[in-house]
């Protein structure tokens, strides 16, 4: 059995939902296990900041909207662009990037960033660890 | 539902900060440091290849250039529109690594202010001790592009100053920061110069030649040369890098595209030359070594070349034995080690006796960095074998006592929870 799944649960308020949607993320340490939590598009999410690469502080990274490769109907590039609705966490040690509200790496599925349990109650954020 | 309920203030809960360019190393490094406390511990750990940001001192390096000339002029564009790539070669336009601002860490200017010492060797020990290293070996960033450069003079001042820097201002500040002397390559008699000057040098514990160049390694005018290393008992080292001015590079529209292409495209080109001219049966003690080519292109060569020889003897004639025999016998290290795929990874160490030949590199703080973990974690390597590659083989070849350098990694989370 992990540490993890050794450690009584824990729920920790963040903040109120006007915080947590005007700074879009907050990362804590709770006792030792980093967790962040972000607001997109009116979604709440949280994610273990460990980057599943190589372990890196995955949610202390930036935050970039998704990078698209833009495409002609005649199938001519029309250049790079930024998506406007989709925007992904990116690890500041290698550069992996994930989407906020799926966790999922872009250019492989299958990749991704684990959840941690997150809801909204009387307009508190509060995360289970 | 949960058993306890607190907020972000309460005991044991910590605000955790972006990282960011101007983060504290061991802030950056913080899940290093657990991962080391976690399985690596006790083990001795060489990092063979990490770099020097000497644009950030680059003065420093252009005033202890030899030539009046070349030296006034280096710092006279130093305070202009040259600023910190004053004489060299490099694109900064090109210079992609960050991804647009993605990586911090690659060119980070964290605080030091108030730390005795270099502030280098205050980051470089910043980061020794929260990836757990016993010792770092430290190359040039900037000049890795030197062997492109037009002005074989240039090459020539430049390495001269900044193998002074090194062994002048930098190694004897900390015991476990060890360096690979740079060799101006496109002009032999100065390398030989160089290597007759440095071969004693206790921090100097090896010669490097930036793989990005075109000379051919073969050429009789290096044979002087590679006898004088080979005498020395010191490991030449290769260390690949890019240019997308090649020709050949130039097709490739993305940073990605050609960095993957080109760090393993010049140590190719160089084993390759080595292998076919009998290099190793010409100097069987010279300890060859190539540097962030990663580990996926080895196995390929030794079957290309192989498959060529068998063909073509007589175009390889000095060879006993077939290239792949010769690769089992050189050194590599690790980084950027490819392992989306374990069981191709598992079979590429076996191919090159990964065991005994492979020795860890990070190449921190560059953005494709890989932490010791990376070895340390493979679910198919011996434990004897994670202790030769992440050490044990760099202090046979290199020379270096074992002898523990490092503070305990809890010690390290203790002094210094981080941010992150």
């Amino acid at each position: 059995m992990s540490d993890t799944a050794m450690r009584q649960k824990r729920d920790v308020t963040i903040g109120r939902l006007e915080e947590l949607q005007q700074r879009e993320r907050i990362v804590l340490d709770i006792e030792g296990i980093g967790v962040g939590v972000y607001f997109l598009h009116g979604e709440v999410r949280a994610w273990l900041n460990i980057c599943p690469h190589q372990g890196g502080p995955v949610c202390q990274g930036k935050i970039m909207p998704r990078t698209v490769q833009k495409v002609g109907p005649d199938q001519k590039s029309k250049g790079l662009g930024f998506s406007e609705t989709e925007r992904n966490i990116v690890c500041p040690w290698h550069g992996f990037e994930f989407d906020i509200l799926t966790g999922k790496h872009p250019s492989n599925p299958k990749l991704g960033l684990r959840a941690l349990p997150v809801r909204v109650e009387n307009g508190e954020v509060i995360v289970t660890v | 539902m949960s058993d306890t309920k607190d907020t972000k203030t309460a005991p044991g809960i910590r605000e955790l900060a972006e990282i960011t360019g101007r983060s504290d190393t061991r802030d950056v490094l913080a899940h290093a440091t657990k991962q080391a406390a976690r399985s690596y511990d006790d083990y001795f750990v060489v990092d063979i290849d990490a770099h020097v940001s000497e644009d950030h001192f680059w003065t420093e390096v252009l005033e202890l250039i030899d030539n009046d000339v070349l030296r006034q002029i280096g710092l006279t564009q130093s305070k202009g529109f040259g600023g910190s790539n004053a004489l060299l070669n490099i694109s900064p336009g090109l210079s992609h690594q960050s991804v647009g601002g993605r990586i911090g860490h690659q060119g980070r200017r964290e605080p030091v202010e108030g730390v005795p010492g270099h502030p280098f060797v205050t980051a470089a020990r910043r980061g020794m001790d929260a990836m757990g290293l016993d010792y770092q070996i430290v190359f040039p960033s900037a000049m890795l592009l030197l062997g492109m450069h037009p002005q074989d003079d240039v090459e020539v001042e430049l390495a001269k100053a900044f193998n002074r820097w090194m062994v002048e201002k930098i190694l004897p500040q900390d015991a476990r920061l060890k360096g690979l002397l740079y060799l101006p390559y496109n002009t032999p008699e100065v390398c030989e110069e160089l290597v007759a000057k440095y071969a004693k040098a206790d921090d100097i514990i090896g010669f490097t030649v930036c793989s990005t160049r075109n000379n051919a390694v073969h050429a009789d005018c290096y044979m002087r040369l590679y006898a004088m290393i080979q005498d020395s008992g010191k490991p030449l080292a290769f260390h690949s890098g890019y240019h997308w001015g090649d020709p050949s590079f130039a097709q490739l529209n993305r940073f990605l595209s050609m960095h993957a292409l080109s760090f393993t495209h010049y140590n190719q080109i160089h084993v390759t030359n080595w292998l076919v001219n009998a290099m190793p049966e010409r100097f069987p003690r010279l300890k060859m070594l190539w540097v962030e080519s990663g580990l996926a292109w080895i196995p390929f060569l030794m079957q290309r070349l192989d498959h060529e020889v068998l063909m073509r003897p007589s175009e390889a004639p000095g060879l006993k034995r077939l290239p792949s025999e010769y690769m089992r016998e050189m050194f590599y290290t690790s980084q950027p080690m490819e392992r989306t795929n374990m069981k191709l990874l598992e079979v590429t160490m076996e191919a090159f006796n990964a065991e005994t030949q492979l020795l860890y590199s990070s190449d921190w703080p560059h953005w494709d960095w890989d932490a010791p973990s990376t070895i340390a974690d493979l679910p198919f390597l011996s434990e004897q074998a994670k202790r030769n590659i992440l050490g044990l083989n760099a202090a046979r070849i290199f020379n270096l006592d074992t002898t523990r350098k490092k503070p305990a990694a809890a010690q390290v989370l203790a002094e210094r929870p981080g941010v992150s």
